[in-house]
C-alpha cells in the first residue's frame, strides 16, 4: 500500500511518465506512421512467405487440410523429375530470350525517336505510345488475338499483300513466342518514359565535345548515350525480367489456361496456377513458387554482377 | 484535346528562326521526322483500328468473299418497289459501273443504272456470278448492345469501379502515412526497413500467394471482394517510394513553422505535406486505380465462381472463351472494356507520365 502511494505520490514530478525525450517521441511517431506497412509486411508478406516454405515440405491441400503430412523434400525432388516443369522452364526461357531484347530495343528506339530535338508534338506522341498500357490486359490480348488471326486478322492480310509469308501466329509452337513478343510491345510505355528521362539526363556538352572530335551520330549513341544511360537500362532490364517470369494473364486469356499450342505457353506461372488452384496440389505449387523465386533471384543477381563491371554511375560508386 | 494543350512546344523553336534557306531545310527535317514518327506510331496502334473496325462489322463480314475492310453491307437498291443487289460491272468500254441486277441470267443479265432516272435496261453479256458485289458503309451497333446485354455490362462496370475505388482509397491513404513516416521521422532501423520495403518489389507475389489464399479461404473471404481490397490497405513499395521522394523535396521549414503554431504530426501531414503533394498523390491514386481496374489474377482466384461479383477483366475473358468464333462480339466487348481507362488516361496523361519517371529514374 505504502509503496504504491509513494510511487504515485507527489515525490514524482507531475506528468513525468508522459514527457518522453523528443528523440524517443519522434521515433514513436515514426513507428506509428510506418506501422500500417509493418503490419501488412507481417500479415501478407513475411508470414505467408514462411507459411509457403512450410507448405512446400508438406502435401497440404485445401480440401483435406487435416490429412496434411510432412513429406520432406519430396515436392522439390518432384520438380526435378516432372516433365511439365522442364517444359515450362524451357518455354519461359525461350519466350524471355525473345521478348526481353525486343522490349528493351523497342522502348529505347521509341525513346530516341520521341526525344528527338527536331520532333514536334512530343507530348501527344509520347502519350499515344504510352496509351496501350492503360488497356486492361485481357482486352488488349483479345484485340491481338483477332489482329493475328490467320483467317480474319489484319497482320497476315498485310503480310500477304506484301508477298511475305503468313505465319500461323497463335497455333504454331514456333510462332507463338514472336506473337506474344509483338503483343508485349504494347507494354513498353513505362520503359520508354524512363528511357526518355535517361536520355535527357545525358549532359549535352559531351555530345558537343564528341562532334568536335568528329564522332558521327551512331558513335555518339554507342559511346556516350548507352554508357551514360546504363543505370536506367539496367533498371528497366530487371523490371522486364521479373515481369517476364510472372507472365500469366496474356497466356491464360489466349489459351483459356490450357497452355496451347502443345504446352508452348504453359509458362511457370500457369503451371503454378494449375497445380495450386485447379489440381489442388498446394504443397507442390508452393515448391514451384519457390523455384520461380530462386530462378528470378539468380538471374537478377547475375544481372547485377554483370552491371558492376558494365554500368556507369555518374555519381561515382554506389 | 490534350494535343491542343501541348501544341505550344514547337512554336518555341520556330522563334529562333535564322536565314530563310536554313529554316526551310530545318522545316523539311522537322516534317520528315514527324512523318516518320506518325507512321511508326500508326503501325504500333494498328490493332486498335482493327478492333474498332471489327466491332462495327456485321457478324461474318470478314469471311465473306470480296468484303472490304471497313464495316460494310452488300449494297442493295430499290427497283419497282423491290430490293435488288448492286454489283460492280465491267463495261465493254473498259469502265466499271455500279449497277442493279434486276434479271439474272446464265450467260447474260439485265442491269439498271441507279443514277439513271429513265431506268433504261442494260443487257450485259457474261456470268453475273463472277461479278463482285458492291458494298455500302454500314456500321453496326448491334454488336455492342448484344455484348452489353450478354455480359450484364452495367453490373460489371459497377463491380470494377467499386473494387478499384475502395482499394485505391486504402492504398493511397496507407501509403501517405507510411511515406510520411519514412520521410520525416528518425527512428532506429529506418534504413533497414526501407531496404526491406524496396526489396518487396523484387519478391514475386507467387511465394505469398498460396498461404494468403488459404488464410482468406479459412476466414471466409473467398468469394468476396475483401481479398482484392484489404491487402492493399497496408501500403505498397512503389507508392511509398514515389511519395517519400516527393515528401523529401518539401522544405522542412514548412513543417517547423506549423509545429511552432502547435501542430502535431497529423496536423502537419494534413495541412502541410498533403496539400504540397497533390500531384504525386494524384499520380499514385491513378496508378493504383488502373492497376486495380485491370487486375486479372487475384479476381480470377477469388471470384471465378461468383459472376455477380466479378469485375470486367474476368467476365470478358470468360466471354471470349464462350464466343471465340465471333470476333465482332469479342472486339466490341474489348472496346467497351478499355473505354473508361483510355478516356481517363487521355484526360490525366501528364500526371501519369510524370509519376512513371519519378518512380523509375530516382532509383
Amino acid at each position: 500500500m505504502t509503496a504504491t502511494i509513494e510511487e504515485l505520490g507527489p515525490t514524482k514530478p507531475p506528468g513525468r511518465t508522459l514527457t518522453l525525450r523528443p528523440s524517443v517521441r519522434e521515433a514513436l511517431w515514426g513507428y506509428a506512421f510506418v506501422g500500417p506497412w509493418l503490419i501488412g509486411l507481417v500479415l501478407f508478406t513475411a508470414g505467408p512467405m514462411l507459411a509457403s516454405l512450410v507448405m512446400s515440405v508438406t502435401d497440404f491441400n485445401l480440401v483435406k487440410p487435416e490429412a496434411t503430412k510432412f513429406v520432406g523434400l519430396d515436392n522439390y525432388a518432384r520438380l526435378a523429375s516432372d516433365p511439365t516443369i522442364g517444359q515450362s522452364l524451357v518455354a519461359t526461357f525461350k519466350f524471355a530470350l525473345l521478348a526481353i531484347p525486343i522490349t528493351m530495343g523497342a522502348s529505347l528506339g521509341f525513346a530516341v525517336l520521341l526525344n528527338h530535338p527536331r520532333l514536334a508534338f512530343k507530348g501527344p506522341l509520347r502519350a499515344l505510345v504510352y496509351l496501350p498500357i492503360m488497356i486492361p490486359l485481357v482486352a488488349s490480348t483479345l484485340v491481338w488475338i483477332g489482329f493475328l488471326n490467320t483467317e480474319t486478322g489484319w497482320l497476315n492480310a498485310i503480310l500477304g499483300s506484301l508477298g511475305l509469308p503468313q505465319p500461323d501466329w497463335i497455333n504454331s509452337e514456333a510462332w507463338i513466342y514472336p506473337a506474344l513478343s509483338l503483343m508485349g510491345l504494347w507494354g513498353i510505355g513505362n520503359f520508354m518514359l524512363i528511357n526518355i528521362a535517361g536520355l535527357q539526363s545525358v549532359p549535352t556538352e559531351l555530345y558537343e565535345a564528341a562532334r568536335m572530335d568528329g564522332a558521327g551520330p551512331w558513335t555518339q549513341f554507342r559511346r556516350i548515350t548507352i554508357p551514360l544511360m546504363s543505370p536506367v537500362l539496367l533498371y528497366n532490364l530487371v523490371i522486364i525480367l521479373i515481369g517476364t517470369f510472372q507472365y500469366f494473364t496474356q497466356a491464360y486469356t489466349m489459351t483459356n489456361g490450357r497452355g496451347d499450342p502443345n504446352n508452348a505457353t504453359l509458362f511457370m506461372n500457369l503451371v503454378l496456377y494449375r497445380e495450386g488452384f485447379v489440381f489442388n496440389h498446394m504443397g507442390y505449387a508452393a515448391a514451384i513458387a519457390w523455384l520461380l523465386f530462386v530462378v528470378v533471384l539468380v538471374l537478377t543477381l547475375i544481372l547485377f554482377a554483370f552491371a558492376r563491371r558494365r554500368v556507369y554511375y555518374a555519381g561515382g560508386e554506389r | 484535346m490534350t494535343a491542343i494543350a501541348q501544341a505550344g512546344s514547337p512554336s518555341r523553336s520556330l522563334a529562333d528562326r535564322s536565314p530563310v534557306g536554313r529554316s526551310y531545310r530545318r522545316f523539311l527535317g522537322r516534317s520528315s521526322i514527324l512523318m516518320f514518327a506518325l507512321v511508326v506510331i500508326s503501325a504500333y496502334l494498328l490493332p486498335l483500328l482493327y478492333m474498332v473496325t471489327t466491332a462495327f462489322q456485321q457478324p461474318g463480314q470478314s469471311t465473306m468473299p470480296g468484303a472490304p475492310v471497313w464495316p460494310a453491307a452488300p449494297q442493295t437498291a430499290e427497283y419497282q418497289g423491290q430490293s435488288y443487289p448492286v454489283y460492280s460491272v465491267p463495261m465493254p468500254d473498259g469502265t466499271t459501273r455500279q449497277l442493279i441486277l434486276v434479271e439474272p441470267g446464265r450467260e447474260s443479265s439485265v442491269f439498271i443504272d441507279p443514277t439513271d432516272a429513265s431506268r433504261t435496261r442494260i443487257e450485259w453479256q457474261g456470268r453475273w456470278r463472277t461479278l463482285e458485289g458492291a458494298w455500302t458503309f454500314a456500321p453496326l451497333v448491334d454488336n455492342f448492345t448484344t455484348a452489353w446485354n450478354q455480359l450484364n455490362f452495367p453490373r460489371l462496370l459497377r463491380n470494377t469501379a467499386l473494387i478499384a475505388l475502395l482499394s485505391t482509397i486504402g492504398a493511397v491513404a496507407s501509403s501517405i502515412l507510411v511515406a510520411y513516416g519514412f520521410a520525416r521521422f528518425r527512428f532506429r532501423g529506418k534504413n533497414a526497413l526501407f531496404v526491406i520495403l524496396i526489396a518487396t518489389i523484387i519478391l514475386p507475389f507467387q511465394v505469398t500467394l498460396l498461404p494468403q489464399y488459404v488464410l482468406f479461404t479459412w476466414i471466409g473471404w473467398n468469394g468476396t471482394w475483401l481479398p482484392l481490397i484489404i491487402p492493399h490497405c497496408f501500403a505498397n513499395a512503389y507508392n511509398v517510394f514515389l511519395l517519400r521522394q516527393y515528401f523529401l523535396s518539401i522544405p522542412r521549414e514548412l513543417d517547423e513553422a506549423a509545429m511552432i503554431d502547435g501542430a502535431g504530426p497529423f496536423r502537419v501531414l494534413r495541412s502541410v505535406i498533403v496539400p504540397q503533394s497533390v500531384a504525386a498523390i494524384t499520380a499514385v491514386a491513378l496508378f493504383h486505380f488502373f492497376f486495380a481496374w485491370n487486375d486479372f489474377f487475384v479476381p480470377l482466384l477469388y471470384l471465378a465462381s461468383k459472376p455477380e461479383l466479378q469485375p470486367l477483366s474476368i467476365a470478358i475473358q470468360q466471354y471470349n472463351a464462350l464466343y471465340a468464333t465471333q470476333p465482332t462480339l469479342i472486339q466490341a466487348s474489348a472496346l467497351m472494356t478499355m473505354a473508361v481507362p483510355i478516356i481517363v488516361f487521355l484526360l490525366a496523361q501528364r500526371a501519369f507520365m510524370r509519376g512513371v519517371v519519378v518512380t523509375g529514374v530516382e532509383k
